[in-house]
């Protein structure tokens, strides 16, 4: 690919990146959020996106995961994959790429937790590991170690979350987040809604995950919290172009 | 990197009903363990493209190949009428939304579920048998129930039987027309819980005809949104339904009711 | 045991065609039957005529008979194995007097027999032709009612329905208990019903030295199994195919391994069991074989069911 071999040390490069919503059931209303963005962030690195609300950090968390499509620019992510590693640019890449540069690569911790009818939390937590083909057991075995953590009560984890609170809600999600070890971990407001203790044990989880070499990005409300897993801060806010 | 080859290609998909186009010039490629959803409204072509792809209407126009299995991709209307037949009851399963047109009214659970075996040649009963109860099982259908008759089903589990059927001979693609259609908000949960496990347990790739966002967000990787025959928007489900780029799709989005 | 033709005057004289159908109809049919013969098993459809007695009365059988009867042949008609119900008389009456051919009873004597819903007991012979008539002749009708998926199904060897409701026997009874039209693969290729006779009669029309014809009137259907073919009855492994056992003989002959009928004797439950091949029991009986049943009784039963009741 366009990347060269001494730039090892990068694990996601974005590149010239620009995105407009464009509401066509407003009246074809164009929000420009950013243009021709370039961000690099090398393994065991955290980034910490910043910005007043509206500045575009969720869009670009979300369009480093490919939830969101970019207008113009590429995010490079390196991908160790079933077919060979290499350079994968997660705006233009084709959908089955792209799913699997998500298996292995790159985890995502939303805001809030998608909840799935019946499965249980245990399960939820387990299952992006099971994907990986992981045996079942190992991965409910590591569901569990990390649902402890987060002090979810093993009584919690044969439930299905949907009766769950925000806080408890929001820990399965983090646990299901971290029981991969993605090289690369994308975070959105992972603390938002967690009291002093569970901060601490999810900046404890970001300090891991960066020192097994993870490069993280991430939004974070919290300013404590940001200090302690940050290196940088890249401020969105003089980001915004002339999309 | 290579791309490894589909497991379904399309390509040109056109089926024109007179003067109106059903299906306009549609391509796309479908690899092995992908979940495709196809999202539109009623009269969008979404049924007539899953008959199209299924081997059960010839195309006006246009290639639908599959990767067979020692054959590699061949043109499925190009097969002589047996061979399609057999490959829709071995290496194919069609979920159909009326478990009627899916399902032998008057004949046993078990024996809907060991149609498919004793058509691949299972002759022993105890073995076909033992094979129906694991699968009646794997659906949660209860085994007491094995030997009734599925007429006297419920909706929901007249549809677990009908995927029990067509998984029984572990297909790689399955093709799925509305499966959660007409059933009660509970009954849909399970069902797609149930699906969405099997799909992943068993690693297979299906195409799944819904105008239900919900099901498409919960069981497909990648959506495909038809409007009067046409593909309008394609793309990873979250990303499609996330940020949808197609006036029609934006449309789609913002009319679905938050609950 | 041969009869003689009726010497009375001659139907072929007072306006009748030999053997009652017109020559060009019975070109259709022999031209039908040749195909049935080359594809053993495979149902040809055919012209059925209006013949003088009602569907089901064994229309389509008798059109294959009279297709290919000659002056030369000697005819034998049973009806679930008798010589002397309805049926058979008045069949076995209309081509002693449409084509004045001798008749039989005795089936090593018939050049043709024309059976519903039986085999003899007497093992077939080659040179000797077996018509069956056939109400239903498709064996997957009751299974999938189209017509055209079924030849499809025929066309494509698709025979996993069948098995399916052989399946379905034993899931409700513990065994297959279809006892009759006990479905058959000819040739290794397509599957026929036998017609309604019992199961216990399937292992004759294998490897038979006879020719086997079955003509279905309503239906308008022929089809042949050759001389010296094979014919399967499905089974499962688990689940073999077995004939009907009786754990009585025949109470009147003795006969040990043949099809029996059971006779209500009075109102006390009494009942006895007897061969339901007419003609085979009688002969045993004239060779001097007794079964357990009295003499008197037997002629009871003789008088009562109306045996050696000679034809008008």
């Amino acid at each position: 690919m366009t990347q060269e071999d001494n730039e090892s040390a990068a694990a996601i490069r974005v590149e010239n990146l620009t995105k407009t919503f464009v509401l066509h059931v407003q009246g074809g209303a164009r929000l420009p959020v950013f243009a021709d963005l370039s961000l690099e962030v090398a393994a065991g690195e955290c980034v910490a996106l910043y910005g007043p609300s509206g500045s575009g950090k969720s869009t670009l968390l979300r369009s480093l995961y490919a939830n969101y499509k970019p207008g113009r620019g590429h995010v490079w992510v390196r991908h160790a994959g079933d077919s060979g590693g290499g350079w994968i640019d997660m705006a233009g890449a084709p959908p089955h790429r792209v799913l699997e540069v998500r298996r292995r690569t790159v985890g995502y911790v939303s805001q809030f937790l998608r909840v799935i009818p019946r499965v249980p939390a245990r399960d939820i937590v387990a299952e992006p590991l099971h994907a990986l083909g992981v045996p079942l057991a190992d991965a409910r075995a590591r569901a569990e170690a990390l649902l402890g953590r987060l002090n979810i009560p093993a009584a919690m984890w044969d439930l299905a979350p949907a009766t769950f609170s925000g806080g408890e809600q929001q820990r399965v999600n983090i646990a299901r987040g971290f029981a991969v070890d993605y090289p690369v971990l994308l975070l959105d407001e992972p603390t938002a809604s967690l009291d002093a203790g569970n901060r601490a044990v999810v900046v404890d989880l970001i300090h891991e995950a960066k020192a097994r070499g993870a490069a993280v990005v991430g939004i974070f409300h919290d300013d404590e919290v940001r200090e302690a897993v940050a290196e940088r801060v890249f401020d969105l806010s003089k980001e915004r172009g002339a999309a | 990197m290579e791309t490894p080859s589909p497991l379904l290609r399309v390509r040109n998909l056109t089926q024109a009903f007179g003067p109106l186009l059903a299906c306009a010039d549609i391509s796309f490629e479908l690899h092995s363990g992908e979940v495709l959803g196809v999202v539109g409204e009623s009269g969008s072509g979404k049924t007539t493209l899953l008959n199209c792809l299924s081997a059960r209407l010839t195309p006006t126009n246009g290639i639908v190949e599959y990767d067979l299995r020692g054959r590699g991709l061949t043109d499925i209307y190009a097969l002589s009428e047996p061979e399609r037949r057999l490959l829709l009851r071995t290496d194919w399963g069609v979920v159909m939304q009326n478990p009627r047109d899916g399902l032998r009214m008057n004949v046993s659970a078990g024996g809907n579920v060991g149609e498919r075996l004793m058509a691949v040649g299972a002759r022993h009963y105890g073995a076909i048998r033992r094979e129906a109860e694991d699968w009646l099982a794997k659906v949660e259908l209860d085994l007491g129930r094995m030997d009734d008759k599925p007429k006297h089903f419920s909706g929901g589990m007249q549809q677990r039987l009908q995927i029990a059927r067509n998984l029984v001979t572990k297909p790689r693609l399955v093709f799925m027309d509305e499966p959660t259609g007409g059933l009660d908000v509970s009954v849909q949960a399970r069902l797609l819980d149930l699906l969405r496990g099997l799909v992943r347990e068993l690693r297979l790739s299906a195409i799944i005809v819904t105008h239900d966002l919900a099901v498409a967000r919960l069981l497909a990787d990648r959506l495909m949104v038809m409007k009067d025959g046409k593909v309008v928007e394609t793309g990873l489900t979250d990303q499609v339904l996330d940020d949808p780029h197609h006036p029609y799709t934006q449309l789609l989005v913002s009319s679905v009711l938050q609950v | 045991m041969t009869r003689a033709a009726p010497q009375s005057e001659s139907v072929v004289e007072a306006g009748y065609n030999f053997a009652y159908l017109d020559e060009q109809t019975k070109r259709m049919i022999r031209r039908c039957i040749l195909k049935a013969v080359a594809v053993p098993g495979y149902q040809v459809p055919f012209g059925g005529r209006e013949m003088p007695l009602p569907y089901g009365w064994g229309t389509g059988g008798m059109q294959v008979t009279a297709s290919i009867i000659g002056r030369a042949d000697t005819l034998k008609v049973i009806d679930q194995g008798a010589d002397d119900t309805t049926n058979a008389v008045n069949i076995r009456r209309f081509f002693a007097r449409t084509a004045e051919v001798p008749t039989t009873e005795a089936t090593a004597e018939a050049s043709i027999v024309q059976t519903r819903h039986r085999v003899p007991e007497d093992p077939l012979a080659e040179g000797q032709i077996i018509v069956y008539q056939v109400p239903q002749p498709e064996p997957l009708r009751a299974l999938e009612p189209r017509e055209v998926e079924c030849r499809k199904m025929h066309a494509y060897k698709e025979y996993g329905l069948m098995q399916v409701s052989l399946y379905e026997d034993i899931a409700r009874f513990g065994e297959i208990a279809t006892s009759y039209s006990y479905p058959v693969m000819v040739n290794d290729r397509y599957l026929m019903s036998p017609t309604p006779i019992p199961k216990f009669d399937n292992p004759k029309m294998d490897d038979c030295p006879a020719l086997q014809l079955f003509g279905a009137g309503r239906e308008k259907r022929i089809y042949a199994v050759p001389p010296y073919t094979r014919v399967k009855s499905l089974d499962f492994d688990d689940h073999p195919f077995a004939i009907q056992q009786w754990e009585e003989d025949c109470a009147l002959c003795g006969a040990e391994e043949t099809f029996l009928d059971e006779v209500i004797l009075d109102d006390k439950g009494g009942k006895m069991y007897v061969c339901s091949d007419s003609h085979f029991c009688e002969r045993r009986r004239a060779e001097g074989h007794r079964g357990r049943l009295s003499e008197g009784a037997a002629k009871a039963y003789a008088a009562a069911v109306g045996a050696d009741v000679e034809e008008a």
